[in-house]
């Protein structure tokens, strides 16, 4: 790992209207480093994540990607990072193949190229013997899979793992950071992710940031969070800086339209 | 291979996997076709207007360019509610390339399905004046199918969901069907009617179609032509605008 700065934060700050999602938040990851961003609902990590992977613009502040202005050079950003979203994003019609191989046109790999790291990739997450089956007949743990796949099919620098485990069983979770790790190893990729699975970031993450109420109220690693809060496990240390009520504050705007979507589909 | 083509690739591809898209999308102008065509056939020969089938045979396969290119905004909707749009939003290719790739492939399903009602017309009888013009008439498809479906995407850019998509197609497609001449001839109408049809481009699709088809005009065909193709670069311009500010 080296002192290198992959990602960076400089007094970003995301307003929706009259909400203040995210509020003058500056921060740094090192590359090669896993980083978990944790914060109760509505803290605002999809937030930033959504600033960082170039879907929502800040009101103010800048993001660096790799050297690359986030707003400024989006598609040299664009192109040094992977995301695997909450929701899933695959084409469900298409088969896991052809997902993969729309995803190489989308970052101009040549078909070449594209091929070998398909295959590879897709025994890695072993869903190479599935590559013909239309991704609508995957289970919800075979398409979180095959989206880690995707993310990675270009070599990006970061990858971005938005609740990656969220829902699924506990032998798939270990599979998935498994996957990760593996990767992260090999190309000294950073991770970025977000949870709410604490144990899941104490075992993985070298550091840890926490966000409440859109502002960044600490980062270290557990080690250093639980020092700072004189507790025994980052569960608790996070509990002593977010506090234990449950939060029920209104969403933000891009939260609040998800949220009707998913419960129309539902219906 | 290039963004544009793999985008559109997909649209095709999810349309002939789709086998009850197809029998929808050619069922519903079949029905239209046989009730209007028969049902209306005698009034109109009384009329003295001649064989109202082949009349209604160019109208037609207009209505299903138009209500097909226009669905290509409702996948759109889907694309959003179940996240595959999110997946071209961070990849690094321009909005225009994302809008163009699908588009074309919603506007080429649109024309096979326009095309589909042709052949289906050649079984019940219909018979172009002349087979080489069926060219021009595809040429006259493809140019509605690539406006519309431009359209639709721009529409589909800053709706959010299924249902507001839906109230705004009807609102738009039905008005712009019926008082095009797709089923009935301009020549005969009060005036006010034909003023609004005059300002419908989709008039002048409905009367391209059938010069070439049948040898019937309203416009003339040149100015069928400018008007389409004035049409076509207008809202290829909408929707590219508004794709650019889309958000998944």
């Amino acid at each position: 790992m080296s002192k290198e700065p992959i990602i960076r934060l400089e007094h970003v700050t995301k307003k929706f209207g009259t909400v203040t999602a995210v509020n003058d938040v500056s921060f740094e990851t090192r590359r090669g480093e896993l980083f978990a961003l944790l914060g109760p609902n509505g803290a605002g990590k999809s937030t930033t994540i959504k600033m960082l992977t170039t879907l929502v613009k800040p009101t103010s502040g800048t993001l660096t990607l790799a050297g690359h202005n986030v707003t400024k050079a989006q598609d040299k950003a664009r192109k040094s990072f992977g995301i695997v979203f909450q929701d899933p994003s695959v084409d469900g019609e298409l088969t896991a193949y052809e997902n993969m191989e729309l995803h190489a046109v989308l970052y101009s790999l040549s078909r070449k190229t594209a091929r070998p790291r398909i295959e590879a990739l897709l025994r890695l997450v072993e869903l190479w013997n599935r590559r013909d089956t239309p991704v609508k007949n995957f289970s919800g743990g075979m398409k979180r899979r095959l989206e880690i796949a995707r993310g990675l099919l270009h070599h990006p620098h970061v990858l971005f793992l938005d609740e990656p485990t969220l829902g699924l069983d506990t032998q798939t979770r270990n599979l998935l950071w498994d996957y990760v790790q593996k990767m992260r190893r090999e190309e000294n990729m950073t991770v970025f992710f977000t949870t709410h699975y604490l144990e899941e970031a104490e075992a993985n993450a070298d550091r840890i940031g926490i966000i409440d109420h859109g502002e960044l109220i600490a980062l270290g690693s557990t080690k250093e969070l639980t020092k700072q809060t004189k507790t025994t496990n980052l569960e608790q240390a996070y509990l002593a800086l977010t506090g234990k009520t449950v939060r029920d504050e209104e969403v933000g705007p891009h939260e609040a339209w998800r949220a009707r979507q998913r419960a129309r589909t539902m219906r | 291979m290039n963004v544009i083509y793999i985008l559109w690739l997909r649209q095709v591809k999810r349309f002939f996997r789709a086998k009850s898209r197809i029998v929808g999308a050619v069922g519903q102008p079949l029905l239209f076709l046989l009730a209007l065509g028969y049902g209306l056939g005698a009034v109109y020969q009384r009329a003295g207007q001649g064989n109202y089938l082949e009349f209604l045979v160019p109208g037609i396969m207009a209505q299903t360019v138009l209500f097909s290119a226009m669905f290509y905004g409702a996948m759109i909707m889907f694309d959003k509610q179940f996240g595959f749009l999110k997946e071209t939003l961070v990849a690094p290719v321009s909005r225009l390339r994302i809008m163009l790739g699908g588009a074309l492939g919603g506007a080429t399903t649109a024309v096979i399905q326009g095309m589909l009602v042709f052949f289906i017309s050649l079984v019940i009888g219909f018979r172009p004046q002349n087979w080489l013009a069926v060219l021009t008439t595809l040429v006259i498809l493809s140019l509605l199918a690539i406006s519309i479906a431009c359209f639709s995407s721009g529409i589909g850019s800053f709706v959010e969901d299924m249902q507001g998509f839906q109230a705004i197609n009807q609102f738009l497609v039905f008005p712009l069907y019926f008082l095009s001449g797709a089923l009935y001839p301009l020549d005969h109408v009060p005036a006010w009617l034909r003023i609004v049809a005059e300002f419908n481009p989709m008039s002048y699709a409905v009367d391209a179609m059938r010069d070439t088809l049948i040898g019937q005009t309203h416009f003339g065909l040149a100015k069928d032509f400018i008007v389409l193709l004035v049409t076509t670069i207008v809202l290829m311009g909408f929707g590219a605008y508004r794709f650019r500010h889309i958000e998944a």
